[in-house]
C-alpha cells in the first residue's frame, strides 16, 4: 500500500464534506479540536500501514508548516 | 464614446376584449408572470396548441441581467421550443473555469463535455436577451403577454379558477381551467393561497455588479476564496453578451445594504479588483440575500407552481432559471395530454415528484457550496482553509473545494413514470434520465438526435430484425415509431449514439415527449410499449 494525494477517492466528495462540516458545527468549537482527534485516530487505525502513515504524517506537516 | 447600455423595449398596454365582457371570460391556461420561467411556459403550451394568457404587471423585459447562466439542457429546451439558436449565438459559450485562493490559482477546470453534441456546456446570457428572444418566438406563434395586466385575487372552485386582474383601465374577471404561477420568489399566487414557503436564509449578502469593458481577459469563470482586493469571503468574474462583465462580491451578513449600492462605493472596489488600467462603466448593481426553500407541494387544486414561485436556490451553480426551465419542460406536455382528456388530472401528482426532486437536489448542491464559502465556526473555517491549502499541492482535497455544483439535469430514476428495466444496459442513461444529444443523419442530412424527439412520445428501434410498423396504437394516441442504423432512416455516422445509448439490433427506447426515457427494452414489443406509454400518463 502506498499513499497518493493526486486523485480524489471520494464517491461522493460533497456529501462527505458536509458531514464532516455538520459533525463539527455541531459539537461547536471546543469539542470539535477532540473531535478531529478522534476522527485522524480512527481512520489511523483503518489504515495501519505504518510507512502510509508516516507519508500522511508528513503530507499533512508540510501542509501546514508551508501556510504562510 | 459614453457606454450606451441595452435599451431594453417597452411594450404599451393594451385593452382586450375580456374586459368588455359581461361573463368573465373563460381560457384554458392562465400564466401568471411574463419572465423566464413564463415566457418558456407560454411559447411551450402555444407551441402544443394550447392557448394561453401571459398576465405580466410590468411593461418590460428583466431589469438587469440576473439569471447569466443558460445550461446545456436549458438550451435544449429552448431549441425544442425553436428558440435556441439565437441564445447561442448571441451568448458567451464558455468552458473553463479557475478557481483562485488569494492570488494563487488552486486548479482549474475544462466543461467542454464530449464532442456530438448541439448545445454547449454553457452560455453566458443576460436575462433581458433571453426574454426578448422568448418573446420573439412567442410572437412568432401568434401570441402575446398582457402587458401591465396584474393578477390581484384569485378565487379557487372545484374545477377552475376565478381570478380578478388589475389594470390601469381598472379590473376585470377571468376563469381558466388552470393557473400556473410563474410569479417568481415573492409569488403574489402562493401569498394569495397563504402556503408555506419552507427552508433556510442565509445571512450573508452578496453585491452583483455588471461592469462594461474590453480587458484582455479570456471568456472564463473566474472564482476567488478570500479574493485579495476586497475583504469579503468569495468573489467571481464572469463574461456576458455585450462586453458585459458580471462581478460579484460576497459582503459579508452585516453589510449595510443602500450604503453598498451607492456607485461611489462599488466604483472602487471594482478598480481594486481590476487595477488601474482597466476602464470600465458600470452598468447594473443589484445586493441581495438569499435563501433555499421549496413549496411541500407544486400543485394546489387548481393552481400549479413553476420556478422560483416553487423552490429558491442560492445562485452558486446556476440552478434558479435553468431549474425553472425544467420545470416547464416536465410540466407543458402534462398538461397538454390533462386538458386534451387524454390523461387523468392525477399524472400532475408526477410534476411534483418529479420536479420536486429535482428541486431537493439542487437545494442540496447550492446550500452545500454556500456553506463551503461561509463557515459557520472557527474550526470548521480551519478545515475550509486547510482544504484549500492542499488543493494545489495535493489534488485530491481539489474534489472537496466547492465553488459551485454547475446545473446539471436531475435524472429522475425513482419516478413513478417509468417502466423499470428488464434487461441490461451499460449506459448511465436509463429510465428517467434526460435523453442525451449525439450527431446523426437523417435521409442523408446532417442533424442532431434530439431534434427527432420531442412534443410526442417516440419510439426508436436500432436496426430493427424485422418490419416495424409506423405507429403503436395506444389509449394516450399514436405513437410514432422510427428506426436508426444501418439502411435505417436515421443513421449514426459516428458511432456515437450506439455508444451513449448501448444500442445492439433490435434495442428499442420510448422517450417521453420532454425528451426524456421512459423505458428501454433489448427487443421490439408493442404490448410493452403499450404498457409503459399508460404508466408515463398515469393511465395504468
Amino acid at each position: 500500500m502506498t499513499l497518493s494525494t493526486d486523485s480524489s477517492k471520494f464517491t461522493d466528495p460533497d456529501a462527505f464534506y458536509a458531514a464532516l462540516i455538520d459533525a463539527i458545527d455541531t459539537l461547536g468549537d471546543d469539542q470539535a479540536r477532540e473531535f478531529l482527534a478522534a476522527l485522524a485516530l480512527i481512520l489511523a487505525n483503518e489504515i495501519a500501514d505504518r510507512d502510509v502513515l508516516s507519508r500522511a504524517i508528513e503530507a499533512a506537516q508540510s501542509t501546514v508548516t508551508a501556510r504562510p | 464614446m459614453t457606454y450606451q447600455p441595452h435599451q431594453r423595449p417597452v411594450f404599451d398596454y393594451e385593452r382586450v376584449a375580456d374586459q368588455d365582457a359581461k361573463q368573465p371570460a373563460h381560457h384554458p391556461v392562465v400564466i401568471v408572470g411574463g419572465g423566464l420561467v413564463g415566457l418558456t411556459m407560454a411559447v411551450d403550451l402555444v407551441a402544443k396548441g394550447v392557448p394561453v394568457v401571459v398576465l405580466e404587471k410590468g411593461e418590460t423585459v428583466s431589469e438587469g441581467s440576473r439569471s447569466i447562466c443558460q445550461a446545456k439542457r436549458t438550451l435544449e429546451i429552448w431549441d425544442r421550443l425553436g428558440a435556441g439558436d439565437p441564445m447561442v449565438e448571441k451568448g458567451i459559450t464558455w468552458n473553463v473555469g479557475k478557481v483562485f485562493h488569494g492570488e494563487r490559482l488552486l486548479y482549474q477546470f475544462d466543461l467542454l463535455p464530449e464532442t456530438g453534441h448541439k448545445m454547449p456546456a454553457f452560455v453566458n446570457l443576460q436575462q433581458y436577451y433571453v426574454e426578448e428572444y422568448l418573446l420573439d418566438r412567442l410572437h412568432e406563434l401568434g401570441a402575446a403577454v398582457r402587458w401591465q395586466h396584474a393578477l390581484e385575487k384569485l378565487e379557487q372552485h372545484n374545477d377552475h379558477v376565478r381570478l380578478t386582474v388589475a389594470t390601469p383601465h381598472g379590473p376585470y374577471a377571468l376563469t381558466c381551467d388552470w393557473l400556473i404561477a410563474c410569479d417568481g420568489a415573492r409569488s403574489h399566487v402562493r401569498r394569495q393561497l397563504g402556503l408555506e414557503f419552507q427552508g433556510e436564509v442565509f445571512e450573508d449578502k452578496f453585491l452583483i455588479t455588471d461592469v462594461h469593458m474590453k480587458p484582455d481577459f479570456p471568456s472564463e469563470r473566474w472564482f476567488w476564496f478570500e479574493p485579495p482586493f476586497h475583504d469579503g469571503q468569495t468573489a467571481l468574474l464572469h463574461r456576458q453578451a455585450d462586453d458585459i462583465w458580471r462581478i460579484d462580491l460576497q459582503m459579508g451578513w452585516d453589510a449595510d445594504v443602500e450604503a453598498e449600492k451607492d456607485p461611489a462605493r462599488v466604483v472602487p472596489r471594482i478598480r481594486q479588483m481590476l487595477g488601474e488600467d482597466v476602464e470600465f462603466d458600470i452598468d447594473w448593481i443589484s445586493l441581495y440575500v438569499f435563501q433555499c426553500r421549496t413549496l411541500e407541494d407544486y400543485v394546489h387544486g387548481r393552481v400549479i407552481f413553476a420556478g422560483d414561485s416553487a423552490h429558491q436556490v442560492s445562485p452558486f451553480g446556476a440552478r434558479g432559471g435553468n431549474g425553472g426551465v425544467q420545470d416547464v419542460d416536465n410540466l407543458a406536455w402534462k398538461l397538454k395530454l390533462i386538458l386534451d382528456g387524454t390523461a387523468p388530472v392525477r399524472l400532475l401528482e408526477s410534476y411534483t415528484e418529479e420536479r420536486l426532486f429535482a428541486a431537493r437536489e439542487n437545494i442540496l448542491n447550492s446550500t452545500r457550496a454556500t456553506d463551503f464559502m461561509t463557515p459557520k465556526t472557527a474550526t470548521s473555517r480551519t478545515v475550509r482553509d486547510t482544504t484549500l491549502a492542499m488543493a494545489e499541492a495535493h489534488p485530491f482535497a481539489r474534489a472537496l473545494v466547492n465553488p459551485g455544483r454547475l446545473s446539471v439535469p436531475a435524472h429522475l430514476t425513482d419516478s413513478p413514470l417509468n417502466t423499470p428495466d428488464e434487461d441490461a444496459f451499460d449506459s448511465p442513461f436509463g429510465p428517467g434520465s434526460p435523453a442525451t444529444d449525439a450527431p446523426v443523419q437523417v435521409a442523408g442530412q446532417d442533424g442532431w438526435w434530439l431534434n427527432q424527439l420531442g412534443e410526442r412520445f417516440v419510439v426508436a428501434v436500432h436496426e430493427p430484425p424485422g418490419d416495424l410498423p409506423d405507429e403503436v396504437e395506444t389509449p394516450a394516441g399514436p405513437v410514432a415509431v422510427i428506426a436508426l442504423g444501418g439502411g435505417q432512416p436515421i443513421a449514426d455516422p459516428d458511432g456515437h449514439l450506439t455508444e451513449r445509448y448501448d444500442l445492439a439490433p433490435g434495442t428499442t427506447y420510448l422517450f417521453r415527449p420532454d425528451q426524456h426515457i421512459a423505458a428501454r427494452w433489448r427487443s421490439f414489443d408493442d404490448a410493452k410499449i403499450t404498457g409503459a406509454v399508460n404508466r408515463a400518463c398515469a393511465l395504468d
